[in-house]
């Protein structure tokens, strides 16, 4: 699939809770704008809390990049969380249900990754994790009259 | 705990007392903070009052994250403990299919569609009803 990426539309700290709002609203208000049906905005916004929220907690601070992208006519947002925390070093457990190194409940990560259509991850021990997700304005066109 | 003092959501959720029953109104989107307090604030009026239940209004909630999820979770499991139950109202329909597909089925909450149902569950005071509704500045 060959995507055209539009520009990053904003690059949003993620050091404090504060932060975890802001990134939820933002991407809410983008989702909507981009004519993202309430259920798709929502599950976006909240991969993106997820993904915020281990970029906060499990690796220090980061940030969120946001870019409108299309591809075929259709509409879609990336979004990637970076932080230059410990990395993960198991991915595969760290995707995992229940999986936790801390006190959560362990679906933060696999989660998000069932909530959008895309996702990549690249994580280095002692650099860095990166976690790129991109959903599609996948609502189908509204029904029309019956012919 | 970090937080900028700027923002109205930060800070205490109003945890009103209705006879036994305490109800909790959630509305936008809210800090990490304010939601573990909330868990802090449900626990302490529950255990030095006869409280026999607790609802959660979640019917101004755009979204519920496995953080708030846990939270939800948590004041489930604490409220049983002090022999008493939890009730979360009027989930939005986007929110319930988001949690399931996070893979959060938040066992041990009871649901209802909104209050008035959540407060029938737990067999409140029939006469505390329109409080209620008064309370949260609700049109009838
Ligand atoms: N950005 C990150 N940097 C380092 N480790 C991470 C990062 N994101 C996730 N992890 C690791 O992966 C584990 C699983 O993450 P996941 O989000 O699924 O669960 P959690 O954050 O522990 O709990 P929660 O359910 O509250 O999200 C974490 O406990 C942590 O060890
Ligand atoms: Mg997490």
């Amino acid at each position: 699939m060959t995507h055209s990426t539009g520009s990053v539309s904003a690059c949003l700290p993620i050091n404090s809770d504060l932060d975890l709002v802001r990134v939820r609203q933002h991407v809410r208000q983008m989702t909507a704008q981009l004519g993202f049906g309430l259920v798709e905005q929502t599950k976006l916004v909240t991969a993106a809390s997820e993904l915020a929220r281990n970029a906060l907690v499990h690796g220090g601070g980061g940030q969120m990049e946001c870019t409108s992208v299309s591809s075929g006519g259709i509409q879609g947002l990336r979004l990637v969380f970076s932080d230059q925390g410990p990395g993960i070093v198991d991915l595969d457990q760290a995707l995992s249900d229940g999986y936790t190194s801390g006190e959560g409940l362990g679906m933060g990560l696999g989660g998000a990754r069932r909530l959008v259509h895309e996702f990549s991850i690249d994580s280095r021990r002692g650099i860095g994790t990166t976690v790129t997700v991109t959903s599609w304005n996948s609502r189908p066109p509204r029904p029309r009259e019956a012919p | 705990m970090t937080g900028a003092a700027t923002s109205p959501f930060e800070g205490h959720v109003p945890v009103l007392r209705l006879g036994g029953v305490l109800l909790v109104t959630l509305q936008g989107d809210l800090y990490d903070s304010t939601a573990e307090q909330l868990q802090q604030d449900i626990g302490e009026t529950a255990a030095d009052s006869a409280v026999t239940g607790v609802v959660i209004d979640l019917s101004g909630v755009e979204i519920v994250d496995s953080f708030m999820g846990r939270v939800l979770s948590d004041v489930a499991a604490m409220t049983r403990l002090l022999a008493a139950q939890t009730v979360v109202a009027g989930m939005r329909p986007a929110v319930a299919i988001t949690l399931v597909e996070l893979g959060l089925t938040l066992p041990g909450l009871r649901t209802a569609l909104n209050t008035e149902e959540a407060l029938r569950l737990l067999g409140a005071e029939v006469a505390a009803l329109p409080r209620a509704g008064r309370a949260r500045g609700e049109s009838p």
